[in-house]
């Protein structure tokens, strides 16, 4: 039986008393998305059914509902998430009905996609929740029965007394369940007895994706609801002088012309109506802030790697006295652009503020926090605010933020109607919160054996934060080492994108490391496995990382890609460690009429138990898509403020045909899961570039590598 | 503002709106069939593709105002039930994550094969390579399509 800590088993019970005794409840989705097109999902769920807790009930007509509280945008977690209560369950799978859940702070906690966080933060309640409704189903098959309890087991959603060969489905219990006492220690399974977990389950949503029912944001359209589309400065640093908006509220359609902060709405009644309208106002934007352009940033960049004024991130032993003892010094500086998140959905939200209260439906992966800083602005009590969750057309963390839900709820309050507010692809991408351009000077030394003595980094970003991770790899393995940064604010803004900071961080420290290893006349792996035994051995200040989890992914890898040994193809290799999880990945690059081709990427990864092998499969490949489409051809860049790619003709995002063979492989070590939306992204630009130097003898330390002179002309396929 | 009958999924509309509408748009907000996508605007990412006398058309760029004498499909009119061979594929194959592209990517893979009932791997690759999968679900979307191409009668 699994440990529960005392905290959580009160966070349990806590939920699980909100509907406790036999709450008899129907699941009416409030939803009226796309009129007379049906409900967002569960459309036929059961009139009423028995609410055994937050996250399940039962119908008498044996179906099971299980609530998916996390916002859905790809990562699977509807999916996962039921899954581990119906394992517990026991449940017939082909019975379940998934129902994505509104937010609820009552029944539910960090109802957040982000962090790659949810299925480690709640294994063990999704779990407690399944196997609690168990017992008590078999509690009242035993009152039943007059039977014991311990002679009774479960199959399939059945309570089974195999002494008597009598089966009960649960729906046939489910009244009389829902009115025992809750089980304050249930048993976990034993992970080798796992029927659900582990296997391979499609999408609950699979059907009405495909076959185009409502289930986004940009799908809701409710009762009088009016569109709107937003102009917003052009520029950052910018900030509105005038509106003229006269022609644009003369064209058909427009209801009317909002004005507020530095936004300038067009409100109508349809999305081309407003779209066509925007473009002619006549705006006067005046300067507010600097102006920046990415050749400013190549300058400052160069500034700040030489800035005295650093913030010191880690320190350990005396770093000037190995460089000055070394026998051999690497010095090399990595860089990449901004990047918009570009969901394939833009952003959008539909908002009806109210006298008595506010409705707010759409995409966010942050449903509690667009809440609260709704309720903030308009000065309204949160519980006075329902937040409809549709899925998400993707959001790779630009959802986070909630600046487009703000917009929509301070529209609406000022013309007092209910609104969807749609950002065109321009929009989206001139307004967005973009994983911030950073710089990285890495240094190291090498004793007369080739051993690293010392290693120096500095990150210089622009409102990048803390652009290291200072306490990764290799720290901890490096006697002397010191990790510093320096941080230029800009009114450019930034945000969290998938896998912050080690989207790109873990590219160059991966490449880097390849060089020092070629430095030191080591083989790549070999240099990794060795700093990994000092870590074990010699640990230097506190470490961070499993080693014994990444040198198995090393191993992993290796044996995979059977690295080192093949002919005819060029092998480049990376590992790293983020959100709890390890991936190591090998890129294997062939020279096509001299220009280099990558052929083929393994994986290996260490996320713990694999819930759903579907999934967790494609979260890995959909990773390296990600991390290998973003390294060779997206760049986002500056010009007095304004972004200068605004759609997807000169912003470039990876496309089938540029997507190499991935093979994917899972350390199974039955450890509880530890995530697994973004850890397979951050490996791949490092194990692509070394691929690529081995196969060149070129070093690419600048992304996007397209754009490189080392690889003009080239290509991926 | 001027009045357009429209053949969709074999069944007649009559919307009054006007003529440059894309007809991304009057599917969606005339017509409540918001299965079709709006991803870029510009024809450039394939979220938007609909049949239009059998061809993939990107619905974004597409004024309504031509599309008045064609006969317009959409992932609603694709099949009854959600079991064409194409989306049955999409199933077995588990190919969506976000799944916001899919219609296109389904509208998309179903011209291919309407023309073309056994594509080599390289024809795939060809009709797929215009729409975007900002998720990476590229390499499903090629076994579906091969898939699909089997179950084809």
């Amino acid at each position: 039986m699994s440990e529960l800590t005392q905290e959580s088993r009160r966070n349990f019970m806590k939920l699980f008393a909100v509907a406790g005794g036999g709450l008899v409840l129907g699941f009416n989705s409030t939803s009226s998305i796309a009129s007379g097109l049906g409900l967002i999902d569960g459309s036929n769920l059961p009139a009423a059914a028995i609410d055994f807790n937050s996250y399940l009930s039962i119908s008498p007509e044996n179906i099971i509902t299980i609530l998916s509280p996390n916002p859905e945008l790809g990562q699977n977690i509807k999916t996962s998430f039921p899954m581990i209560v119906a394992e517990e369950l026991d449940a017939d799978w082909t019975k379940v009905k998934v129902v994505q859940a509104p937010l609820d702070t009552n029944k539910f906690e960090r109802q957040v996609t982000g962090g790659s966080g949810a299925v480690p933060h709640s294994w063990e309640r999704l779990r407690k929740a399944g196997a609690t409704a168990r017992q008590m189903l078999m509690e009242a098959a035993a009152k039943r029965w007059n039977v014991s309890a311990n002679s009774l087991s479960t199959e399939n959603g059945m309570v089974v007394h195999a002494t008597s060969d009598r089966k009960l489905s649960y729906g046939e219990l489910a009244i009389e369940a829902s009115k025992l006492p809750v089980p304050t220690d249930v048993k976990l399974k034993d992970n080798k007895d796992f029927k659900l977990i582990g296997t391979a389950v499609r999408n609950v949503d699979n059907h009405e994706m495909i076959t185009g029912k409502p289930l986004y944001g940009l799908d809701v359209y409710k009762e009088g609801m009016l569109f709107a589309v937003i102009q917003r400065p052009e520029a950052f640093g910018m900030k509105l002088k005038s509106v003229d908006a006269a022609k644009a509220k003369a064209l058909p359609g427009i209801v009317d012309v909002v004005t507020f902060g530095n936004n300038v709405a067009v409100v109508g009644k349809s999305t081309w109506q407003v779209m066509k309208a925007r473009k002619e106002l006549k705006i006067a934007y005046e300067p507010d802030e600097a102006l920046e352009s990415s050749a400013d940033h190549d300058r400052l960049f160069k500034e700040l790697l030489n800035s005295p004024e650093a913030t010191v991130r880690r320190k350990d032993g005396d770093v000037e006295a190995a460089f000055k003892n070394a026998a051999k010094v690497i010095k090399s500086e990595y860089q990449c652009p901004f990047l918009s998140h570009s969901p394939m959905e833009p952003m959008n939200f539909f908002a009806h503020v109210r006298p008595d209260g506010v409705e707010l439906a759409g995409p966010t992966q942050t449903p509690q926090r667009a809440r609260d800083m709704v309720a903030k602005l308009l000065d309204i009590a949160p519980e006075k605010i329902t937040l409809e969750l549709t899925r998400l057309g993707g959001g790779f963390g630009r959802r986070l933020s909630a600046d487009y839900v703000l917009e929509a709820a301070e529209l609406s309050s000022i013309i007092k109607a209910p609104v969807k507010v749609i950002w065109s692809r321009e929009d989206d991408m001139s307004g967005g919160t973009y994983r911030p351009a950073v710089r990285y000077r890495f240094e190291a030394a090498l004793d007369a054996k080739g051993n690293m003595i010392g290693y120096k980094l500095r990150g210089v970003g622009i409102n990048s934060g803390n652009p290291t991770r200072e306490d990764n790899f290799p720290s901890g393995a490096v006697e002397n080492l010191l990790i510093d940064s320096v941080e230029h604010k800009s009114p450019i803004t930034t945000g969290p994108w998938r896998a912050p900071i080690t989207n790109f961080l873990a590219f160059a420290e991966q490449a880097f490391l390849d060089e020092v290893a070629q430095a030191a006349k080591k083989d790549p792996v070999q240099f990794r496995l060795e700093l990994l035994d000092k870590a074990k051995k010699t640990p230097v200040g506190e470490i961070k990382y499993d080693i014994d989890r990444m040198r198995g992914v090393i191993e992993l890898a290796s044996e995979k890609s059977n690295w080192g040994k093949k002919k005819g193809v060029h092998q480049g290799f990376s590992v790293y460690f983020s959100h709890r999880s390890y991936v190591a990945q090998v890129a294997e690059v062939k020279l096509v009429k001299s220009v280099p081709v990558v052929e083929k990427v393994y994986a290996a990864a260490d996320c713990g138990i694999v819930v759903n092998l579907s999934g967790a499969y494609q979260q890995v490949r959909g990773g390296i898509v990600d991390g290998l489409g973003h390294a060779m051809y997206s760049k986002l860049s500056f010009k007095d403020g304004a972004v200068e790619q605004k759609n997807f003709n000169n912003y470039r995002l990876i496309r089938l045909k540029e997507v190499p063979e991935i093979d994917v492989h899972f350390v199974n070590n039955g450890i509880d899961p530890t995530g697994l939306g973004e850890p397979a992204l951050p490996p791949t630009g490092g194990a692509v570039a070394n691929a690529i130097f081995k196969a060149t003898g070129k070093r690419l330390r600048n992304q996007p590598f397209m754009e490189q002179p080392e690889l003009k002309g080239g290509k991926v396929i | 503002m001027a009045t357009y009958k429209l053949q969709i999924n074999g069944r007649s509309y009559e919307v009054d709106v006007e003529p440059d509408t894309p007809l991304l748009w009057v599917l969606r907000d005339n017509l409540g069939l918001v299965g079709t996508k709006y991803g870029c605007g510009i024809a450039q990412c394939g979220a938007c593709t609909v049949h239009v006398n059998g061809n993939a058309m990107r619905s974004c760029v597409y004024p309504v105002s031509a599309a008045a004498s064609a006969k317009i499909t959409t992932i609603e009119g694709l099949s009854e039930a959600g079991d064409h061979p194409v989306q049955l594929a999409w199933d077995e194959v588990d190919v969506a994550q976000c799944g916001y592209c899919q219609a296109g990517q389904i509208m998309t893979a179903t011209a291919l094969l309407n023309k073309n009932q056994k594509p080599t791997a390289e024809e795939i690759d060809n009709a797929m390579n215009g729409n975007i999968c900002r998720c990476g679900t590229y390499h499903r979307i090629r076994e579906a399509v091969a898939l699909a191409a089997t179950k084809l009668k």
